[in-house]
């Protein structure tokens, strides 16, 4: 730190160092916004025509249809139902990696173990669901072969089952990472401490592994429920079009060109994520959390 | 969240030789169940890709399930010579291409956004929060609002224009976040002695901190490179008429119903591998030679 730098100065610079960063969201994250946000007060030809001018007709049309609460109530299902998944396996396979895991080394082989589909395909990783749960699938072989049961189950693909397996099978991960962090950074003199104080292995769960990892679960859980809300291919895929969420939707507006309604309905949606997101925002102050 | 990926070795090795487990000694049964939990959940993440890489080497009687029939590369050499599979070669060339150039951005602006934040300054948590925002928005929303504005402007969507800045909205967020974890392990003492040292600003950041953060500016690189090649939902409205290998595997999924897919698959999953392998490589080298450097 230089001591000459005064406030004015320093101010200078710092902008300075991140114009480009600013440089770039501003066109490719601002605008985009407030263009989604302009068109959700246009009218439409139907045609993919936009007039310009001020209407709440769409938001009139998108919030009186039956079919919003349909979708905000399945992508809240997919969302919750995700997001409990992930928690349970990525708090366990966190814990298990830093306080079970005697050798540092072999700790984090494994830990790059969990992140190397990360650096993969997402869709790749849907679709590799199929040769598995699809009704001539392995599982459904296997099933059939040792007579547990006399017809193939059919609810395993293209389904809402798969939708949630996909997810978990994507997503667990963004779980793991944040709770790893948060759980390496607990002192373990603190444990051995409660130990030597007589507390038993879940009061140490309960009084210190758990709050001590809360800010690594918020982090968690925005990933995977900013994740979740704004999906639109796993739905459509895993749930062979039997199952829409909110963005689901949108494509489908998108598709018939209705860009109003799909723009209202986006907008109520961001609304939706920016209100969950600064709820867990203020349990956890994100910045100190990752410079820490 | 990177942190740990970031500087890996660092960050956790020298702590403590050995993890202290809740009870020392024998292990407590929670590790058995736990270990059997993790065993699962590694065979659940690799299990299903395993399936598809192994079901891509069917020969020309495959389908999209067990049992395997036969054993050739017959359906790579369908997939890049087949038009009924799309222009997979074309496809391949431009995710590669733009993957490079959104890697050298995203490396550059995360590295100079990293050094700006170091200091608070004002206006910063609002940048920092549009950083975010970026990052939690809905992908296809902000696809389609890049490409209704391109629209407007009466420019032509392309691949190095309106998705090379959607997909730079979702890398560069990924890039700040780890080089917040990454700077904040960074001794200012090091600066200001090249400072005292007579060097520039630029000298400083050239031959101190640069060499010194190189371990995460790869790890930056990684993310930028595969969160950009695997890229669908802002490139979905972006990529305007031709199309990225993520966007050509969509529309495989919805039309092709042969292990041509599985393949694209398998050929896509070796690429990323190659690059996670070399990125992590790089690390490990830089580590081992400072190790040896420290020691000697």
């Amino acid at each position: 730190m230089q001591p000459s730098s005064t406030p004015s100065r320093s101010n200078l610079a710092g902008w300075l160092y991140i114009s480009p960063l600013v440089l770039v969201l501003v066109p490719f994250f601002v605008a985009p916004i407030l263009v989604v946000l302009a068109a959700s007060f246009f009218a439409t030809d139907g045609f993919g025509g936009l007039t310009p001018g001020f209407t709440l007709a769409s938001y009139v049309e998108v919030l009186h249809s039956a079919l919003t609460l349909k979708l905000y109530l399945a992508t809240i299902k997919f969302t919750v139902l995700t997001w409990i998944f992930t928690l349970i396996i990525g708090f366990f396979v966190a814990y298990f990696l830093v306080f079970h895991v005697r050798n540092q080394l072999l700790a984090i082989g494994l830990f790059l173990l969990c992140t190397v589909p990360f650096w993969t395909s997402n869709i790749i990783r849907m679709i590799s669901w199929i040769p598995l749960l699809g009704k001539e699938g392995l599982i459904n072989q296997v099933l059939l072969s040792t007579g547990v049961i006399r017809q193939p189950l059919e609810v395993l693909l293209f389904s809402d089952l798969a939708v949630v397996i996909a997810y978990v099978h994507q997503l667990t991960i963004f779980m793991i990472v944040p709770i790893f962090n948060s759980m390496a950074r607990i002192d373990k003199k603190l444990i051995e401490a409660a130990i030597d104080a007589g507390a038993s292995r879940f009061d140490i769960m309960r009084l210190i592994v758990v709050p001590m990892s809360k800010s690594g679960i918020a982090l968690g859980t925005i990933f995977v429920v900013s994740i979740v809300m704004g999906d639109f291919f796993v739905v459509k895929v895993m749930s062979g079009g039997g199952s829409a969420s909110v963005v689901s939707a949108f494509y489908e507006d998108v598709g018939v060109l209705q860009y109003p309604t799909a723009a209202a309905s986006a907008v109520l949606l961001t609304l939706v994520l920016v209100a969950i997101v600064s709820l867990i925002l203020r349990t956890v102050d994100i910045r100190q959390e990752i410079t820490r | 969240m990177s942190a740990v990926l970031a500087d890996m070795p660092e960050t956790i090795a020298p702590a403590t030789s050995k993890a202290i487990a809740p009870s020392k000694g024998g292990r407590p049964w929670t590790f058995y169940v736990l270990a059997t939990l993790f065993a699962a959940y590694v065979l659940a993440l690799y299990g299903p890709m395993f399936c598809i890489y192994i079901l891509s080497f069917q020969d020309i009687r495959g389908g999209l399930v067990f049992p395997m029939k036969g054993q050739s590369m017959h359906w790579f050499v369908d997939l890049f010579t087949q038009v009924r599979t799309g222009d997979v070669k074309g496809s391949f060339d431009r995710s590669i291409k733009l993957a490079v150039i959104v890697t050298v951005i995203t490396v550059v602006v995360s590295f100079l956004a990293g050094l700006g934040f170091r200091r608070r300054f004002c206006g910063d948590t609002f940048v920092f929060y549009m950083t975010i925002g970026s990052l939690v928005a809905p992908g296809l929303v902000l696809g389609l609002g890049t490409g209704l504005l391109f629209q407007a402007l009466g420019l032509n969507a392309s691949w190095y224009t309106s998705a090379l800045g959607a997909q730079l909205s979702w890398t560069l967020p990924f890039g700040v976040l780890v080089m917040f974890a990454v700077m904040s392990r960074f001794n200012h003492v090091w600066e200001e002695a090249a400072y005292d040292l007579g060097a520039s600003r630029w000298q400083s950041i050239r031959l101190v901190m640069i060499p010194v953060l190189a371990p995460g500016l790869v790890a930056v690189a990684l993310f930028g490179f595969t969160l950009s090649y695997d890229e669908f939902a802002r490139s979905l409205q972006t990529a305007g008429s031709l199309n990225t290998l993520p966007l050509e595997i969509w529309s495989m999924t919805l039309n092709v119903t042969s292990p041509s897919l599985y393949a694209l698959g398998t050929v896509t999953t070796i690429v990323s591998f190659i690059v996670i392998g070399a990125s992590l490589g790089t690390i490990v080298l830089i580590q081992k030679k400072r190790g040896s450097r420290t020691k000697g």
